[in-house]
């Protein structure tokens, strides 16, 4: 009914820390500037994976608002949810925010989180050159 | 059948990112665009099995046809989003290039 709420209300909050950590870390790429870059790990940059999750919920939450749109769950004028319109509707609406909603966002973030400890495996992984097949 | 279709066009999109060139084309757009709706219906698909139970996969083939339908307007919309925003970001300079053109 209105499950795609839940994932694009932590996408604007997960945003607003991205932007905050882009600030941090270009401060901190300013006052780290004389270290030699030999010598600093190579590592993804907080920044960048939060922005791998804002991606993947603002996505995931506008598709799934025009499938809401498609079963005409949302509307063009207010309330745009058609649950409000009814109290048991609207009960039933929140319920399924909180169980399907809230599920999708752990699921979301779940998957973001592994994914950030497999691009962090990645880089730190040396580079090996593909044999070469001799003719 | 929407989160089939979404996950096909969620594993093309990133097969297609995985063999690309450049990042001129903005892959990575398309795949965590499908990949984020596709978690979503997953979880979707998952509630409505624990409800339904084993009628979940015996689907009215109305249902089955809207639901098809419906999964290939979401992958034409995801496709709309990604044109915008090739063309609004520009990493190839091509609009840029066509509008800055005299003639």
């Amino acid at each position: 009914m209105a499950c795609f709420l839940v994932s694009a209300a932590e996408a604007a909050v997960v945003k607003a820390v991205e932007k905050h950590e882009e600030k941090v870390e270009a401060q901190a790429a300013v006052s780290e500037s004389a270290v030699n870059e030999a010598e600093v790990e190579p590592k993804i940059p907080m920044s960048r994976k939060l922005k791998w999750l804002t991606r993947l919920l603002i996505g995931g939450a506008v598709l799934l608002a025009f499938e809401h749109v498609w079963h005409g769950e949302v509307v063009p004028w207010f309330p745009f949810l058609t649950a409000m319109s009814d109290p048991a509707d609207t009960a039933e609406m929140l319920h399924e925010m909180a169980t399907v909603g809230v599920s999708m966002a752990v699921l979301i973030t779940a998957v973001w989180f592994v994914m950030c400890k497999v691009a962090d495996a990645l880089v730190k992984k040396p580079v090996v050159e593909p044999e070469k097949t001799i003719a | 059948m929407t989160l089939l279709i979404t996950v096909f066009a969620a594993v093309i999109a990133t097969l297609t990112w995985y063999n690309r060139k450049n990042d001129d084309l903005k892959i990575e757009v398309l795949c965590f665009m499908y990949w984020g709706a596709s978690l979503m219906w997953l979880i979707d698909a998952i509630f409505e099995f624990a409800e339904l139970k084993a009628d979940y996969f015996a689907p009215a083939a109305q249902d089955m046809l809207n639901d098809a339908f419906l999964g290939l307007a979401v992958v034409a919309l995801g496709l709309v989003i990604w044109v915008c925003v090739l063309l609004i970001k520009d990493p190839k300079g091509s609009v840029r290039a066509a509008l800055k053109k005299s003639n």
